[in-house]
């Protein structure tokens, strides 16, 4: 077990800083004056001049990049024309837009995310996962081809599109809810909980659709198997045979899904996001990018990595919990 | 503790079946089938595959249902009417009257549970035990299969049993309720031969114990005379022939049983034509010290170790050995398919490094080792291919000759592998091997997949091959009897060394190392009465 967390985290760590270098290349080679952008279109040549001399822009790739390491090992202070910052390690650089530190920014907005991606994880796990044994268990009649539908339809449906209808019928005509407005859970859990109910409803429901088909091609590839049959043979229910044998036997593939979904949602729930005003990852990373806030990217960026690799370990764990055949190496 | 009589047992018979037809689509599975089993009494259902076999055993536990089969006739076993009785009563029957073994124990157990934990689940099914009793039921029936240390072992999960120990544990879940009627797929079919005699004791001495009743589905004519009082011959779904063992395996009646008799391998019979009749006398290929590892550090085993052959012009080498014994690993290093870790293959008197295209091989499973994506003219084309010809006539011309050289047609150049039965298949192998002209053949389980009569042909046409091109074949098998059949020398493996190699008659009629003595006292005998024989015997000989 030391052993296999030891491998992951050296493993992590090369991850994360291939792809912090992925980052820095793209943006290097990306045409456009970073320094005309960062500084406002009505800002003189003189300006611009100073502004690339303060962020550093005209210093080599390699430089650049140093820069980055030692800030993020050992901390650096930034001269912001007036004052001196200092961004205690591990430091991951300032805004170019705000001047303010991209941990404290990361910080901020990542509370955000985490709680949308947790909460709409739960209800994707138990729509995706109950359908999919549904549509397996009541194969070939009416209630699986009704399921089969509506979870293409769910598939087939922007997120805008069903967010925007929940929240017309939820909030608007029904006025079951308050439109939704994050509150923080350190604040008010309860009112935490209600602002998030639609935006978690309409992410799981998008991702639950793919749970659904997944979990059900696996219950079927099971329920296929040898062993099934000796429980049949053996006079074994139905229903312990798909809640206790099959639906084990099934989980492998939605558990390595579940690790990649949660992982890319933390900053790819961006348009969930911003239809529910979430101040989120994602929202910011999409900002960062189009105003190219090269630090703000490379940070967020790491965060979003940090989140797949880590959801993909526990996956790891979870497969040779599930499974005592699974060696962890 | 499970020898509860099952005392006023109803006049009626254990089994009764009237003409019971299975239909699959278009398909008849079985046709106008009619046999009847009394209590306590044990009936081998014997046939080819797609006898039909298998289907009826799953149609007396009514298995069919909900699965689009069409069961026709009249099923009752233990007084319940398999196929008008209510879906309760079936399940009832299911494990608590009847109770199934199959085939393959390593995928017939769930792979996330452990095995105590399998049994008390389905004793609990028909019992209104509590878990702790229902586990301690496990527990009981485990040991009484012969499972050591059951407590403990009851929370083992399969993949930590052996294969033997994983069928003495469905044997074992079969008994948890006390059935009147053990169905047995082709209980030792994924066996090694010497675990197989035991399961095949174990089932004898639990019936003398307990008087259940025994229907025995096998494809294997001696598994059959060592366990049961009737055999019924299946083919094409219908009963061929059915009557006590001793009648049935020794004075065959009907043509097919007698073909089928005649196809059966026999461990006690000398080869009938052997090889090319010539002397011993070009040294093929000789390999020296040879040594397989696997894996690094403490996990390091050696798969082969210390091996050393010599092959001749024309001559046939049989391995034989059980799974695990390192003979497939052998068979590769051979071709060069594997690196030896220590020792080396000299080919022609030279050292030889990588595949030479003058040593082939053969492998086991026919549906597996062919690209099903590619016509089987273009597999049997690759080795030509490889060795650089480039005109396509000549390469096509070439082909439709070796298609016809293993009894095949030319136009089945632009066929695709699953269009082929498994003969037919094992047969394209054996082209694609001779296509590159080899000196050299070592055959992998060529014929294990296959039926009897299958076998007979395909290793048949190796010898006639053997003959008319002086090849040297190496013959791998798990079968003592095949091994016997084609082979000149006979190499026993063991754990990875040889542990007796000699001229084929003298190894099998005056075996010298005790664990081919074990292996050969295993093979199950086509006559009853030399079964009962064996059984004593390897009561003897139980070598650790």
């Amino acid at each position: 077990m030391s052993g296999f967390l030891a491998r992951r985290i050296l493993g992590a760590v090369i991850t994360l800083l291939a792809i912090s270098v992925i980052v820095y290349v793209v943006f290097y080679v990306t045409p456009g004056n970073v320094a005309q952008i960062t500084c406002g279109p009505r800002c003189s040549p003189a300006q611009v001049q100073q502004v690339a001399e303060q962020l550093h822009l005209n210093d080599p790739l390699y430089a650049r990049y140093w820069d980055f390491l030692q800030g993020l090992v050992a901390g650096q202070d930034y001269s912001t024309g007036t004052s001196v910052q200092h961004c205690s390690a591990p430091c991951l650089g300032l805004s170019y837009q705000s001047d303010q530190q991209v941990t404290a920014l990361i910080l901020a907005k990542l509370p955000v995310s985490l709680s949308l991606v947790f909460g709409a994880m739960v209800l994707w796990l138990i729509l995706g996962v109950g359908t999919g044994v549904l549509s397996a268990w009541r194969r070939g009649r009416l209630t699986e081809r009704l399921l089969t539908g509506v979870t293409l339809a769910g598939v087939a449906t922007p997120v805008f599109v069903i967010g925007l209808v929940l929240m017309i019928v939820v909030c608007g005509q029904l006025q079951l809810l308050p439109f939704p407005q994050y509150v923080a859970f350190t604040d008010d859990p309860e009112q935490w909980a209600w602002n998030l109910l639609l935006p978690w409803l309409s992410l799981a429901l998008i991702e639950a659709a793919a749970f659904a088909r997944l979990t059900r091609a696996s219950m079927l590839e099971t329920l296929a198997e040898d062993h099934i049959r000796t429980f049949r043979a053996y006079g074994v229910g139905e229903r312990s045979i798909i809640g206790r044998h099959a639906l084990r036997g099934a989980l492998a593939p939605v558990i390595a899904l579940n690790a990649n979904n949660f992982g890319g949602a933390v900053g790819g729930a961006v348009l969930t996001e911003t239809l529910f005003g979430l101040p989120g990852i994602g929202q910011e990373l999409v900002h960062a990018v189009n105003v190219v806030d090269l630090p703000v990217v490379v940070g967020m960026v790491l965060v979003i990595g940090f989140f797949v690799v880590a959801a993909n370990a526990v996956a790891d764990v979870l497969y040779a919990v599930a499974d005592r055949r699974v060696v962890l190496a | 503790m499970s020898d509860v009589t099952k005392a006023a047992a109803p006049a009626r018979d254990l089994v009764e079946v009237s003409d019971l037809t299975v239909d699959f689509g278009d398909l008849r599975a079985v046709d106008g089938l009619t046999f009847r089993l009394e209590r306590g009494a044990a009936l081998a259902l014997v046939g080819e595959s797609g006898s039909g076999k298998s289907t009826v055993a799953s149609a007396l536990l009514g298995l069919h249902r909900g699965t689009g089969a069409r069961v026709g006739g009249a099923i009752e076993v233990a007084g319940v009417d398999v196929r008008r009785a209510p879906e309760e009563a079936l399940r009832r029957l299911r494990g608590g009257k009847a109770a199934m073994v199959f085939q393959d124990p390593l995928s017939s157990l769930d792979p996330y549970y452990a095995i105590g934990d399998q049994i008390a689940e389905v004793y609990r099914v028909h019992t209104r035990a509590s878990r702790r009793a229902a586990r301690a039921r496990a527990v009981e029936v485990l040991d009484r299969v012969g499972i050591a240390d059951a407590v403990r072992r009851s929370r083992s999960r399969p993949h930590e049993f052996s294969g033997g120990m994983r069928q003495r544990a469905l044997i074992a879940m079969a008994l948890a309720c006390e059935p009147d009627l053990l169905i047995a797929d082709e209980p030792t079919t994924a066996l090694d031969v010497t675990v197989q005699a035991q399961i095949l004791d174990l089932l004898h001495t639990l019936r003398e114990e307990t008087g259940m009743g025994l229907l025995l589905v096998t494809h294997d004519v001696g598994v059959a005379a060592e366990s049961v009082d009737e055999v019924l011959v299946m083919r094409h779904g219908r009963a061929v022939e059915h009557g006590p063992v001793a009648d049935v395996l020794g004075a065959p009646e009907q043509p097919y049983t007698r073909e089928l008799l005649g196809a059966v391998p026999r461990v006690e019979v000398p080869r009938a034509v052997s090889g090319t009749g010539e002397a011993p006398s070009e040294v093929v290929l000789e390999a020296t010290g040879l040594r397989r590892e696997f894996g690094r550090g403490k996990r390091a085993f050696a798969a082969v170790d210390d091996v050393s052959l010599t092959i001749h012009r024309g001559e046939t080498l049989g391995i034989v050995g059980e799974s695990g014994s390192g003979k497939t690993t052998l068979g590769r290093m051979l071709v060069g398919l594997l690196e030896p870790t220590a020792g080396e293959v000299r080919y022609d008197g030279h050292a030889r490094v990588g595949v030479n295209p003058a040593v082939q091989m053969v492998f086991q499973d026919p549906v597996s080792s062919l690209n099903p994506r590619r016509s089987v003219g273009e597999s049997i084309a690759d080795p030509l291919r490889a060795r650089g010809e480039r005109d396509e006539e000549d390469i096509r011309e070439r082909v439709r000759e070796l298609l016809e050289r293993v009894g095949l047609v030319a136009a089945h150049y632009d066929r695709y592998p699953h269009e082929f039965s498994g003969g037919q298949r094992q047969r394209v192998g054996i082209a694609r091997a001779l296509a590159a002209d080899p000196r050299l053949i070592v055959c992998d389980e060529p014929v294990s997949a296959l039926d009897v009569t299958t076998q007979a042909q395909v290793v048949a046409m190796l010898g006639e091959l053997q003959r008319e091109l002086g090849l040297a074949l190496v013959f791998v098998a798990h079968d003592l009897a095949v091994i016997r059949q084609v082979s000149d020398r006979v190499a026993v493996m063991r754990r990875g060394r040889i542990v007796e190699e000699g001229p084929a008659d003298e190894v099998y009629d005056n075996p010298q190392d005790p664990y081919t003595k074990q292996l050969l006292a295993a093979v199950p005998a086509l006559d009853p009465r030399i079964a009962v024989q064996r059984r004593a015997a390897r009561r003897e000989l139980t070598v650790v």
